[in-house]
């Protein structure tokens, strides 16, 4: 990546976020001093293991050289979350083990010392999220961090692609909690709305997800699994997915199949990235900075 | 979706005993256009359908290895596919186009790209 590209900054405003792009905007993010101010970076889709040079030429490479980035930052990140598919598939039980351990172990030299992991279906959808769960914990969740109530959701152990009827019943009690306009962040692998359903990118029942987080005014969803940056709304609910850090893939429907996107030699880590959010408290919308490898 | 059926056949005696079966179903039924797919990892074949708009069809799948899941979103179409017995989808396609079906239930690699074409001529 050239040092022009790095050092240009767009803002824009879409569905009431405002977006940047280039590792300068990520600074700013670090440096705004705003009192209750922060900001986390989303990591998505590692695929560790994956290796296929064809669609990226260094898979050994890419996470560690997004952890770097993602070390450069001063200050540091009040967290880093990964939405989902840290690792490739596998059907054998013993090399997801093996990847997960690895994934974990350059996960860990990040500075930041605040890491939230969450599944995506490479990681879980094959054993239910067994293997998943002895390495990083409960499949979903929720944490708050200065004022936001953050809602990780599972819509990848099952393989079907739904969240299931009791993960929809522990979100209703847990949203039963809140008040209405509270700031909430809603954490998935896969979509929620159906983005494009021809080509997976939907959650089987994420409509009961939506309808029980209509009533709340002030929510966000940040997803990974289409690997590129995509932004939607749904009525007042914006959805942001974030970059892969392994391969792209082409923009929803825009062609007949879904395929991979080749590694460029010309453009080395072309459409891979890192995302940082900053949250001005409370209640503002966020500003996104999307910054390439 | 009109309909989905299953025959309750066992594998391997039953390969013989459902080719017969739907020999014998498919005299009955001569004007019912019925195609069959197979489905496996991480594959359908035929990967490309051809129906005539109007023509009443039965779609018949069985997978040759583990489940997988048969789904046309456009069309409002979704089975499982098992191994060990066939699942029929009945309708009648209303209009004319050029439609995706893909796995919906995550089979490992290359899951995401186990998809065919169903195309329905005027």
């Amino acid at each position: 990546m050239s040092l022009n590209r790095r050092d240009f900054i767009k803002l824009a405003t879409v569905g009431g976020a405002v977006f940047s792009s280039g590792l300068a905007g990520m600074h700013a993010f670090a440096k705004t001093g705003k009192q209750d101010a922060f900001y986390f970076v989303q990591l998505s889709d590692t695929h560790w293991g994956f290796d296929n040079r064809k669609f990226n030429a260094d898979p050994q490479g890419t996470l560690p050289k997004a952890v770097a980035l993602v070390n450069e930052l001063d200050p540091q990140p009040d967290f880093v979350v990964f939405t989902g598919d840290l690792t490739h598939t596998t059907d054998d039980a013993q090399l997801r083990r093996k990847r997960m351990a690895e994934f974990q172990e350059i996960a860990g030299k990040l500075k930041t010392g605040n890491v939230r992991f969450m599944p995506g279906e490479h990681d879980a959808s094959l054993d239910g999220g067994v293997a998943y769960k002895e390495f990083f914990g409960d499949l979903n969740y929720t944490f708050d961090h200065k004022g936001i109530h953050f809602i990780a959701l599972d819509n990848v152990s099952d393989p079907r692609a739904r969240l299931g009827d009791s993960q929809l019943a522990w979100l209703k009690e847990d949203l039963r909690q809140r008040d209405a306009n509270a700031p909430i962040v809603v954490l998935t692998h896969r979509p929620l709305f159906d983005l494009a359903p021809q080509w997976g990118w939907a959650t089987q029942d994420g409509s009961k997800a939506m309808a029980l987080l209509m009533p709340y005014s002030n929510v966000t969803v940040f997803y990974g699994h289409i690997h590129q940056e995509h932004h939607h709304n749904t009525g007042h609910i914006s959805h942001h997915s974030a970059k892969s850090l392994i391969f792209p893939l082409p923009a929803p429907g825009s062609v007949d199949k879904k395929h991979k996107i080749a590694w460029d030699a010309e453009q080395p880590y072309r459409g891979l990235g890192v995302r940082s959010i900053q949250a001005d408290m409370p209640g503002a919308a966020f500003e996104l900075s999307e910054t390439s490898l | 979706m009109e309909g989905v059926g299953r025959d309750f056949v066992l594998v391997p005696l039953a390969v013989l005993l459902f080719v017969g079966a739907h020999a014998q179903s498919d005299r009955h039924k001569a004007d019912e256009r019925v195609v069959r797919i197979t489905a496996s990892r991480f594959e359908y074949n035929p990967p490309r359908i051809e129906l005539k708009k109007g023509e009443p069809v039965t779609l018949e799948l069985i997978s040759l290895d583990r489940v997988h899941g048969f789904n046309i979103p456009d069309l409002g179409l979704r089975a499982d596919v098992l191994p060990e017995q066939s699942v029929r989808v009945k309708f009648t396609p209303d209009k004319a186009g050029t439609y995706t079906f893909l796995c919906d239930i995550f089979c490992g690699d290359g899951h995401g790209e186990m998809s065919g074409t169903l195309v329905v001529k005027e």
